[in-house]
């Protein structure tokens, strides 16, 4: 079990999400349980619900996961996800208001630190002018 | 309290851009003290632990960077930042 905050990216494009994972995973390190997800199984643009399901499950830890998003859909699919997962598990997901790739890198930094959950989404948030 | 003052030539190709801002910045977070990293002996500073704030100096190739650094491991903190910067962020992680 990871000591960090977990980080999921949630991008309508497949290769947007691996890309932007890769670059946390190759820039911060692997300290950091991270999950992506990206497209919908059609091999289109698009998020899932399902699949940012996984992608919270594959980054989860107990101190938390931020989610990182693109646009509109991602964003209320996150949402949605969230409010689906287990209660125990609810208060302990985010969704930051931050550019999804800078926001990655942000979240991720600050969580390798062993930040709070709180901290890390403020990270991501200071990238986005008020 | 401790209170330590260093400064560094930076040399790396790029200057502070992404990823030599994320080695810095969780190099300055593995330590207790305060650390402030400037561009010039008399600041501005800003939170060397803060990967936005550190990133948005945007310190071109040769650059001269300044720390100063307050709290119980002030000097070896100082010292590994220093460390970092001269040896290219070769051994950040």
């Amino acid at each position: 079990m990871s000591e960090n905050v977990g980080i999921v990216i949630v991008s309508h494009s497949a290769d947007v999400a691996r890309g932007t994972a890769l670059m946390v995973e190759q820039m911060v390190g692997r300290e950091v349980p991270l999950g992506w997800c990206g497209g919908d199984p059609r091999g289109g643009l698009g998020t899932s619900v399902e699949a940012i399901m996984a992608a919270i499950d594959r980054a989860w830890s107990e101190k938390g996961v931020a989610i990182l998003v693109d646009l509109g859909g991602a964003e209320t699919n996150s949402e949605m996800a969230i409010e689906m997962l287990p209660e125990s598990r609810r208060d302990r997901v985010v969704v930051c208001n931050a550019p999804v790739v800078e926001g990655a890198v942000m979240a991720a930094t600050e969580a390798a630190s062993g930040a709070t959950l709180e901290t890390v989404r403020r990270t991501a948030e200071e990238l986005t002018p008020a | 309290m401790n209170k330590v003052r260093a400064s560094v030539l930076m040399r790396h190709e790029v200057g502070l851009h992404a990823r030599p801002s994320v080695k810095l910045t969780k190099l300055a977070k593995a330590f207790e003290s305060r650390i402030d990293l400037g561009l010039s002996p008399d600041g501005p500073w800003v939170d060397a632990k803060s990967i936005v704030k550190v990133m948005a100096t945007k310190a071109p190739k040769d650059s001269t960077i300044y720390f100063r650094a307050e709290g119980t491991d002030a000097r070896a903190a100082v010292e590994a930042l220093v460390t970092l910067v001269d040896g290219d962020f070769q051994d950040g992680r």
